[in-house]
């Protein structure tokens, strides 16, 4: 019975070879890495200063802290949902890895552990927010935005009104010493890509995160609950923002409760850029790591060729609304509800 | 002719158990009672056809069977075993799957996920994906089928028939839950399918009878009498009985599915006196195309009423958007009083005095937690206002009068719309257009949907008053009788097309049987 019975059996059927997920090529995803080359290209005609290879090192350099916040909020991005929080976990979680590892402010040397706990208080947050979300019901756009304040908070009360400058020379090294020309600080964000590739490829939490972005009432039809994952890809999240916070602490010496400040929105802007949708179902890890070049070479390129930084905020607002407005531009229909 | 009711099954026949039976089922909405008391039984290996109108109850009692809705009474049982149904999950696992009409599937996964979504059993160990079970698993179930699709594929870069047989296949999982034959439903699967698709899922379907027993949901009877073994007929919510597809012809299943005639025909008569002049189309609508229709020709006098009958997916409901500017068109000419009528939005519409009643009032007739008032001057914000500012006692005065002239039943003008009963929430939508006294075109899509006799008749009412005064109106009925009622002149439509043009004079009404016959 399970020959074809039909006339169209052996026409165009194409047998998978390899075990890999296929996506199918299309210019939206296409577009940013074309974009990234094109942008690249401008600013190395432009400006002598821009095509050293110690100026791609400080972009690649500049870029770490970043990738490794937008590999948190992709995941949460890639649901639908949206995830403000960044900038208060990165704060409580610097503050905290300032004060765990040597430092002027107190005794403690805990090291790597204390990177450690920084992290795992940054996971302890995001679930917070994943909680709200589903337990209270509350827009992950606000409980989010509440969590950021809580972080702040939280850096606040640790902070105590004295700055804690770091003496640990492990945690200052991240920053200094190099590896193949990079910082280590950038090897570190290489790696959270790669592991945020292969969460997003190869992990139920991932495929499924994709699949709540994609159609989340079928998961339910299917007998999914997609609670519990939506507390993991939060988790995952504030696990990746309490990274940065750290690698933010080593960049400078210091715990500021500032130090997240801005992130939310850059990272946001560059999963945009990248080709995740805000409305979740596309987009991916690598897209957001290219969105994250594309934002930072958009960014010294512009100082390299002589724009005053002041003008920069301005310029990133701007590009995230037209990528925004570029990638639902083919899904607009008439009498479309947009809030 | 057999309209036998073969509910009780004989407890001393030693017959093998059928696959699903269903007793007395029965579900009430608030207003509606969606089931009352349906009895079917699904024999094992059999197609078993559903058939009913829009509202006969036939969504309710297949979610009632996947576990979706639970209802007030009434058993179901499963291969001889009664059974509570909870959920989607627990009715798979006593074997019972279903085919969404809305395709359920998650566009941007692969199909094998899809296929094994929710139960990936090995595909998954740990949380890691392993992608080449996965897709061993996905082949299993689609070899099941005979379908050649790539597991590893994009489902939204497929076909609409192949994600339909990514579905079958998805279906078919349930399988591995229960050791017994599953019961599959398709739920309008073909609504949406090219011919030679259909032909291909007829196939699956006849091959799925090797180890199934399946429930074949269609609103095109000649396709339900084709591929199924048997027919049941819901009506009301009621199983009004059973034929052997082998001996029935489609226009006695819909003489089954539409009952006796004349029944509630109360508005059939009072029809008021229309000048009688020789007049000019208002409404003159020629070749007009879209995604789902084609060259569609319309007249409609000023004080007529013209329905437009059609099978689910026949293209009226889209035809009706269009006219109002909320559905693109790609070809035509759309003439109102002389004047072509601009169809680029809704806008424009309104402003050229032609209004809308949606299908759906809740969500896009009304706004719910807004005040009557506000509702009724929502589009046409002139009729209280003076320039930018709202006036409220201008508002006030006119809400007032239309309230009265309308009978609205509402406790005072400030009172949220969504607290009134269906029937006074619809005489608040009809208002929005009349408030302005503008209006020349009525486009009524489905305007007693959901409303109970007594609130009908009202409607009915108020429509034939307002033909009176001379509004063209075009009616999308709820059911075909209220089309002959309501009418006085009816398009038949298929497939996107305008096929026939029935004459429905006071006096001179067709039958809905000689509409059946244009229809299918």
């Amino acid at each position: 019975m399970t020959s074809p019975a039909e006339a169209d059996a052996g026409s165009e059927v194409v047998n998978a070879g390899r075990p890999q997920p296929r996506r199918g090529i299309s210019l939206s995803d296409a577009g940013p890495p074309i974009a990234l080359v094109v942008i690249f290209g401008v600013f190395a005609v432009l400006s002598p200063d821009f095509r050293t290879l110690s100026n791609v090192q400080n972009v690649l350099d500049a870029a770490a802290v970043l990738a490794v916040v937008t590999c948190g909020i992709s995941f949460v991005l890639m649901m639908g949902s949206i995830d403000l929080s960044a900038p208060g976990i990165m704060g409580a979680s610097a503050i905290a890895v300032a004060l765990l590892v040597a430092n002027n402010r107190n005794d403690n040397d805990f090291g790597l552990f204390g990177v450690a706990v920084a992290v795992l208080l940054g996971a302890a947050l995001g679930c917070l927010s994943g909680l709200a979300l589903v337990v209270l019901k509350v827009p992950s756009f606000m409980t989010t935005l509440g969590i950021s304040a809580v972080g702040l908070g939280v850096a606040t009360l640790m902070f105590a009104g004295v700055q804690p400058n770091v003496t640990d020379p492990m945690l200052e090294g991240w920053a200094v010493e190099r590896f193949l020309g990079l910082a280590h600080l950038t090897w570190i964000a290489v790696a959270c890509v790669l592991v945020g590739v292969l969460v997003q490829r190869y992990s139920r939490l991932g495929r499924y995160a994709f699949a709540i972005g994609g159609a989340e009432e079928v998961l339910g039809l299917s007998g999914v609950r997609v609670a519990p994952y939506k507390v993991a890809v939060f988790t995952m999240a504030g696990a990746f923002y309490g990274l940065a916070g750290v690698l933010v602490t080593s960049q400078l010496s210091a715990g500021l409760v500032q130090a997240g400040k801005g992130y939310d929105f850059s990272a946001i802007t560059a999963a945009v850029v990248g080709g995740t949708l805000l409305t979740g179902g596309r987009g991916g890890i690598l897209h957001s790591a290219v969105g994250v070049l594309l934002v930072t070479v958009l960014t010294n390129g512009l100082v390299q060729v002589g724009v005053s930084p002041y003008w920069q905020g301005g310029v990133q607002g701007l590009i995230v609304v037209a990528a925004v407005a570029a990638a639902v531009l083919p899904q607009r229909r008439r009498n479309q509800v947009t809030k | 002719m057999t309209t036998n009711l073969q509910t009780q099954p004989d407890p001393r026949v030693p017959a093998p158990a059928p696959a699903l039976e269903v007793r007395g089922l029965v579900k009430h909405y608030p207003g509606v009672k969606a089931l009352d008391g349906v009895d079917l039984v699904v024999r094992q290996h059999e197609v078993l056809g559903l058939a009913g109108e829009n509202g006969a109850g036939k969504s309710t009692l297949l979610k009632a069977l996947v576990g979706l809705v639970r209802p007030d009474g009434g058993e179901i049982w499963v291969r001889g075993e009664k059974v509570r149904l909870r959920s989607v999950v627990d009715a798979a696992d006593h074997g019972i799957g279903m085919v969404f009409q809305e395709q359920s599937l998650v566009p941007n996964l692969t199909a094998a996920e899809n296929i094994v979504l929710g139960s990936e059993g090995p595909g998954v160990r740990r949380g890691i994906y392993r992608w080449n079970t996965m897709r061993r698993l996905a082949q299993e179930q689609l070899d099941k089928i005979g379908s050649h699709i790539d597991p590893l594929a994009r489902t939204d870069t497929l076909s609409f028939a192949d994600r339909q047989m990514v579905e079958i296949a998805k279906v078919l999982r349930i399988e591995e839950r229960t050791s017994h034959p599953p019961v599959i439903i398709l739920d309008e699967p073909t609504s949406v399918l090219e011919s030679k698709e259909i032909e291909t899922l007829f196939t699956q379907v006849r091959r799925l009878r090797e180890f199934a027993s399946v429930v074949f949901v269609s609103h095109r009877l000649d396709e339900v009498l084709d591929v199924c073994d048997r027919v049941a007929v819901l009506r009301g919510g009621r199983s009004v009985g059973e034929v052997p597809s082998a001996d029935a012809a489609p226009a006695e299943l819909h003489r089954m599915m539409i009952g006796s005639t004349g029944s509630d025909d109360h508005y059939h008569g009072a029809v008021a006196e229309r000048p009688d002049e020789a007049r000019r189309p208002r409404l003159v609508v020629r070749g007009l195309s879209g995604k789902s229709f084609r060259d569609v020709d319309l007249d409609v006098h000023a004080g007529e009423i013209v329905g437009i009958v059609g099978v689910h997916g026949s293209g009226r409901e889209d035809v009706c958007r269009a006219l109002f500017g909320a559905e693109p068109t790609t070809a035509g000419e759309v003439v109102l009083d002389g004047e072509k009528l601009d169809l680029s939005g809704t806008r424009a519409a309104c402003a050229a005095g032609v209004g809308y009643v949606p299908a759906e009032r809740k969500t896009e007739g009304m706004v719910g937690p807004m005040s009557v008032a506000d509702n009724m001057t929502l589009t046409k914000q002139q009729s209280r206002c003076t320039g930018p500012l709202v006036r409220p006692r201008k508002q006030a005065t006119l809400v007032d009068r239309w309230i009265e002239r309308l009978s609205i039943r509402t406790p005072h003008r400030g009172t949220a719309i969504q607290r009134l009963s269906g029937g006074n929430q619809q005489k608040v939508v009809l208002a929005r257009w009349l408030v302005a006294g503008d209006v020349r075109l009525l486009l009524l899509d489905h305007p007693t949907r959901g409303l109970d006799i007594g609130a009908r008749s009202e409607v009915y009412r108020l429509m034939r008053e307002l033909a009176g005064s001379g509004v063209a109106t075009v009616l999308l009925a709820d059911s075909l009788e209220e089309a002959i009622g309501m009418s006085d002149r009816i398009i038949v439509m298929s497939d996107g097309r305008a096929t026939t043009e029935v004459a429905a004079p006071p006096g001179g009404k067709p039958t809905p049987l000689d509409l059946v016959k244009e229809m299918v």
